[in-house]
């Protein structure tokens, strides 16, 4: 099972809540991916009122939510929307997301690395949004990371995993989870993503703009846990050589 | 210091209109298959050689919105502050050779405003005024940007191009975005439009988007009025000035708005009228050039015509808008500053987009981003 700092997660698909045409519409994908940790943007919330729309459609025992900080620009933002996220949605669970770019919602590792370290010491559990740099997600694990959210390629393109080479060193090195985010745009981009060992990924645009968002929340559900079921059965190796003869190494059979 | 005056000035209008009237079934062919669009692109997908085109347009469009902005349509309300105004435009209900009553809300009139407005469910206002700068001046935003921030997630201005250290002060002040329109790029035709006041300064117009990126602005809204030029070869500079803020100011949003000439009491036949096919194109050529652009549609536009453009590419709406001072609660009948062409209230309005099967937002910005 997975485990992401005290909590324990039976499904390895993550979600968001972005994009979609309706809330009871969400609502149904949310539950037909059987998803346990949905991302909500803090600047659609309305903290003020505890009755908001969007909150009450997330009420369920087996959805966690996971408030972002979409919008701020730097560190000194996001310690600020932490706190309110943590009052408004009585989580101290935060998916850490700092782009000054608001054009390709690039994320700054500067300042993800300096409010993970900040954050985390007051408590925070913290999950930085970041390129799938390996050593940026070295320093986010000693930061206090409690796991790290690498990018398959840019938010919301459905490429898929245009940054594989470099998720796969993080996988390898990792001590943390590592949950891919952004860009997975089929199940079959989720379902390589566990393949090659991820502990999980989030997926939104490719579900919420779908045109049946719940069959496609299930399709992900399925890849997810094939993919970790392959992942789990080692898949057989590709082989980059030939092993039918051996031209250089045969003499050594030969007596002298 | 970067300036776009600098580079706008490198062009010439007649050589773009040109350009664009050159342009052949083969340039927009082209644009239409490449992945990512440049200028000359989006001149090819505004010339007439593109309306043939415009059924693949609009399909790539819909998509490429649904892509950045999901099944969503943003709601937004202006709140006229002033009509007082020292400029003579002449496409403009409020210009100062017009004869209509002069007002300037008071704190407790703007607060009878607002009571109005939230109760329609509003949490994004756009701030409107004429140009007073002897009264409705910086020290009058700064009261009512303080006076109304408690009530809305997000407060946007359009106002007279302000210096670059006034809005560094209003910007704490909670003031998210400042659209500005260039009206025409036309210099010659500019003068002609606005003969008196201090809008008469083509330049600092222009220079008006650069000002507001260096004070850091979350986001900016750029336009031409459409009518008063050639429509096409103003949205190629408006498309050119968009370019080159995007690169200079990475960090600022940008959001583009296509109003069209309509009638006030008194008012100006437009030069060029653009026809409801030729809206959809443009529409759908900046959605092409541009997928992040944030694209609204004005209230001058019919129920019908607002109604079919929500698929197309349309990101934010306004509804049940009063284009005067105290439209909403103080003064309801006084003279507007345009005439409303789409009446319906905003929960009909949010019906509508609900029944497009999108997602009506009223929410989607905070004051802790500021």
């Amino acid at each position: 099972m997975l485990k992401i700092a005290d909590k324990e997660f039976s499904s390895r698909l993550f979600t968001g809540t972005g994009k979609f045409s309706s809330l009871p519409l969400m609502q149904e994908a949310l539950f037909a991916s059987e998803s346990e940790l949905v991302t909500v943007a803090l600047r659609r919330v309305d903290v003020n009122n505890r009755k908001d729309d969007l909150l009450s459609y997330l009420k369920h025992p087996r959805i966690n939510l996971l408030p972002n900080t979409s919008g701020v620009r730097t560190a000194k933002e996001a310690v600020f929307a932490a706190q309110l996220a943590r009052e408004a949605l009585e989580t101290n669970w935060l998916k850490l997301e700092i782009h000054p770019d608001p054009k390709y919602l690039m994320p700054d590792a500067v300042e993800t690395l300096l409010a993970t370290e900040e954050l985390a010491k007051a408590g925070f559990i913290i999950l930085p949004y970041i390129h799938a740099d390996p050593v940026l997600c070295k320093r986010l694990e000693n930061a206090g990371a409690a796991a790290v959210m690498p990018l398959g390629s840019p938010i919301g393109s459905n490429k898929g995993l245009k940054t594989i080479d470099f998720l796969e060193i993080i996988i390898e090195q990792s001590t943390i989870p590592v949950i891919v985010d952004a860009g997975i745009g089929s199940p079959s981009d989720a379902a390589r993503a566990m393949e090659i060992g991820a502990d999980a990924v989030l997926v939104n645009t490719a579900i919420a703009v779908s045109e049946n968002p719940v069959q496609m929340a299930s399709a992900f559900k399925m890849a997810v846990e094939a993919g970790r079921m392959a992942f789990m059965a080692r898949l057989a190796k590709q082989e980059n050589y030939a092993v039918a003869s051996s031209p250089l190494t045969a003499f050594l059979d030969e007596e002298f | 210091m970067k300036n776009f005056k600098d580079l706008f000035e490198t062009y010439h209008w007649d050589e773009a209109k040109e350009s664009i009237y050159s342009k052949t079934k083969n340039d927009v062919e082209q644009a239409l298959n490449s992945p990512k669009r440049t200028l000359e692109d989006f001149k090819a997908l505004v010339s007439p050689a593109a309306a043939p085109y415009l059924e693949p347009m609009a399909q790539l469009s819909h998509r490429l919105t649904q892509k950045r902005f999901g099944k969503t349509v943003q709601l937004f309300i202006p709140l006229y502050l002033s009509n007082e105004c020292t400029n003579i435009c002449t496409y403009c209900g409020f210009s100062l050779d017009n004869k209509v009553k002069r007002r300037t809300l008071t704190e407790n009139e703007i607060l009878q405003e607002v009571a109005v407005i939230k109760k329609m469910g509003y949490e994004h206002v756009l701030l409107v005024t004429g140009e007073a700068n002897q009264t409705v001046h910086v020290e009058y935003f700064k009261k009512v940007l303080k006076l109304i921030r408690p009530f809305f997630a997000q407060v946007s201005m359009e106002v007279q191009p302000l210096d670059t250290d006034e809005y560094t002060e209003l910007i704490p002040l909670g003031l998210t975005s400042v659209l500005v329109y260039q009206e025409t790029y036309h210099k010659a035709d500019y003068r002609k439009h606005h003969p008196k006041g201090k809008k008469s300064s083509f330049d600092y117009r222009l220079e008006t988007p650069d000002r507001l990126g260096r004070a850091g602005i979350n986001k900016m809204g750029l336009g031409v009025l459409i009518g008063l030029e050639d429509w096409r070869t103003d949205s190629f500079f408006t498309a050119l000035h968009l370019h080159y803020l995007e690169r200079t100011y990475w960090q600022t949003r940008y959001s583009l708005s296509f109003p069209r000439l309509r009638p006030f009491s008194g008012g100006l036949q437009p030069k060029m009228e653009m026809n409801n096919r030729e809206l959809v194109q443009l529409i759908c050529a900046y959605r092409l050039f541009n997928e992040e652009l944030e694209i609204s549609l004005s209230t001058r536009e019919t129920e019908q015509f607002r109604n079919h453009c929500v698929p197309l590419g349309i990101t934010s709406i306004s509804a049940g808008s009063r284009t005067n001072p105290g439209g909403y609660a103080v003064e309801p009948g006084s003279l507007e500053q345009f005439e409303i062409s789409d009446e319906r209230s905003s929960l009909e309005i949010a019906e509508m987009i609900r029944a497009k099967g999108y997602e009506p937002v009223w929410k989607d910005w905070d004051k802790v981003l500021q």
